[in-house]
């Protein structure tokens, strides 16, 4: 990796994260830059989302998680989405006895700026016209990709600098996987940086500059997209040919 | 015919207590999944605070009532905060044993400071009844009535239309997402106690006008009644828990027109009992369904 100016917009230093006797993640170090795409891949329970849910603040943790340059130590999680940071979860965390529509409103709670939220809400309904059309429709009624572009919709609404995606893809066929990680190269070019959590760890890879290879709670490799691509570890691990 | 009517009268009047009250166990048990028991003895709570400003303090009706329902909203919160937050991870028995001693203390606090059973004066002396078809109504009940469902149907739009409604709503269907949406977790569940414990005291303040005489233990029987209507609704349901309280009225209303009075309790105690065998959902609430 090439040195790169400024300070990173999301720092990540020493994390560990342990629930009871596990320790999930064992000191993880990391760092996001802004406008990048960063992915993190890795075998199920390497620990990958444990750490996203440090960074967001769900869980808690030791080391330590900066923020454009300010520590989050203590801030908790409802503030971390007012600093600039969304989490779109493991499952999708939709609300399904809430409306499309609530779901997506639910999400500006941080939010005062009416016309801002008005003009995200046009943006989210142009880029997924279904939710529009389904907009009254109970979020538990909607098809698994349709449950995908909300939960993207609604992140889309926190109109956050930083979008934490665990696993985007997970179940999804796979012209529907091609769909989301479009809509991710756009939100991103959009000016949204991005880390995203993988199991399809071909599509991350190639989605993003530059990706950590999450073994065990510990950080195996890290590296450029094309670094990875071509890493004989990788390409058995995760890329089987 | 006349009869009936009348007696469809009390039913609205008893159903409107129930439902008032009921409010406040369907909300709680949506976000927290616990049954808080102590609920019919913060409605008594609101009685006795009515009688402290209306009578000892000798304020005017409405001050006396507004602040009787602010803090019995601010008792419900702090219940919250002191004996079920330090709760929220451990088993839901535990809650709600804590919920059954808080309203135990609750009911001897209050026995402590007003050993003998209270006179709330009359207000309303001046205000007479309608009458039509030999069917009587005094205003005083029309008031009482009217203002209930104008509370439930303020409840009911704060619930389906608001964002503070959403937010209950998105906690009760997954607590552990809503903070991603920026929403603190504990501030909802505060403001529902709150609303939950205000709408209680506002039946206190209501019941104590209806039947003026109070004391410690007016909230459990009311209370039971109250649980069960939310049952008879859904317990988790907000329409279901108001249509529960008229339903549970309308059941004990007619108890008493066909058999002898003292049969009321027991018909509305074998209703719960028939209601957690048979449906225990109730009658607007669905069979609960897990998410894969």
């Amino acid at each position: 990796m090439g040195e790169r100016p400024g300070e990173p917009l999301l720092k990540v230093t020493n994390l560990t994260v342990s629930y009871g006797p596990i320790k999930a993640v064992k000191g993880v170090s990391l760092e996001v830059y802004r406008g990048e795409v960063v992915s993190l891949i890795g075998a199920n329970g390497a620990g990958k989302s444990s750490l996203l849910r440090a960074i967001s603040g769900l869980v808690p943790y030791g080391g330590e998680v900066a923020f454009e340059g300010g520590s989050l130590a203590g801030v908790p999680a409802h503030k971390r989405v007012g600093r600039g940071i969304t989490h779109v979860p493991e499952g999708r965390g939709i609300f399904g006895n809430l409306s499309v529509m609530e779901n997506l409103t639910l999400a500006t709670w941080q939010r005062k700026d009416k016309t801002g939220i008005a003009g995200d809400l046009d943006r989210v309904f142009t880029r997924f016209p279904r939710l529009r059309e389904r907009s009254g429709q109970p979020g538990n009624t909607l098809s698994g990709g349709e449950q995908q572009m909300l939960a993207i919709g609604r992140a889309l609404m926190a109109n956050n600098e930083c979008m934490l995606l665990d696993e985007p893809s997970m179940g999804l066929s796979p012209l529907l996987v091609e769909d989301i990680f479009q809509v991710i190269r756009e939100i991103n070019a959009g000016g949204v940086t991005i880390v995203l959590v993988e199991q399809n760890a071909n599509m991350a890879i190639l989605a993003s500059n530059r990706g950590y290879v999450m073994e065990s709670g510990v950080i195996a490799l890290s590296g450029s997209r094309d670094e990875l691509s071509s890493d004989p570890r990788v390409i058995d691990a995760y890329l089987g040919v | 015919m006349a009869y009936f009517l009348q007696q469809f009268i009390n039913v609205l009047q008893t159903g409107s207590t129930y439902s008032l009250i009921a409010l406040g166990y369907t909300m709680v048990y949506g976000v927290l999944s616990m049954i808080n028991f102590a609920h019919g003895d913060i409605f008594m709570v609101g009685a006795f605070l009515f009688f402290l400003f209306v009578s000892t303090l000798k304020l005017p009706f409405v001050p006396s009532m507004l602040a009787a329902t602010v803090l019995t909203a601010l008792l419900g919160v702090a219940t919250e905060r002191f004996a079920y937050r330090p709760l929220r991870g451990a088993p839901k028995m535990s809650a709600v044993i804590t919920a059954l001693g808080v309203g135990v203390l609750l009911e001897h606090l209050t026995l402590a400071i007003n050993p003998y059973p209270r006179h709330i004066p009359a207000m309303f002396e001046g205000s007479g009844t309608w009458s039509a078809g030999g069917v009587v109504i005094s205003q005083l009940k029309a008031a009482i009535i009217v203002f209930s469902l104008l509370m439930m149907a303020l409840l009911d739009f704060t619930i389906n239309k608001t964002k503070l409604g959403m937010a209950i709503r998105a906690i009760s269907w997954d607590m552990s997402v809503v903070p991603l949406m920026g929403v603190s977790v504990n501030g909802v569940i505060a403001a529902t106690f709150a609303i939950g414990a205000g709408l209680g005291g506002i039946a206190g303040v209501l019941y104590s006008l209806a039947y003026p005489v109070i004391n410690p233990y007016m909230g459990v029987m009311v209370g039971w009644k109250a649980f069960i209507s939310a049952v008879i609704g859904g317990i988790g349901n907000v329409r279901g828990a108001i249509v529960g309280g008229y339903v549970l009225g309308l059941v004990e209303t007619l108890t008493i027109v066909f058999l002898p009075a003292t049969y009321r309790d027991v018909t509305a105690f074998s209703l719960l009992l028939i209601l957690l065998v048979y449906r225990p959902y109730g009658l607007m609430g669905k069979p609960k369904t897990f998410k894969v």
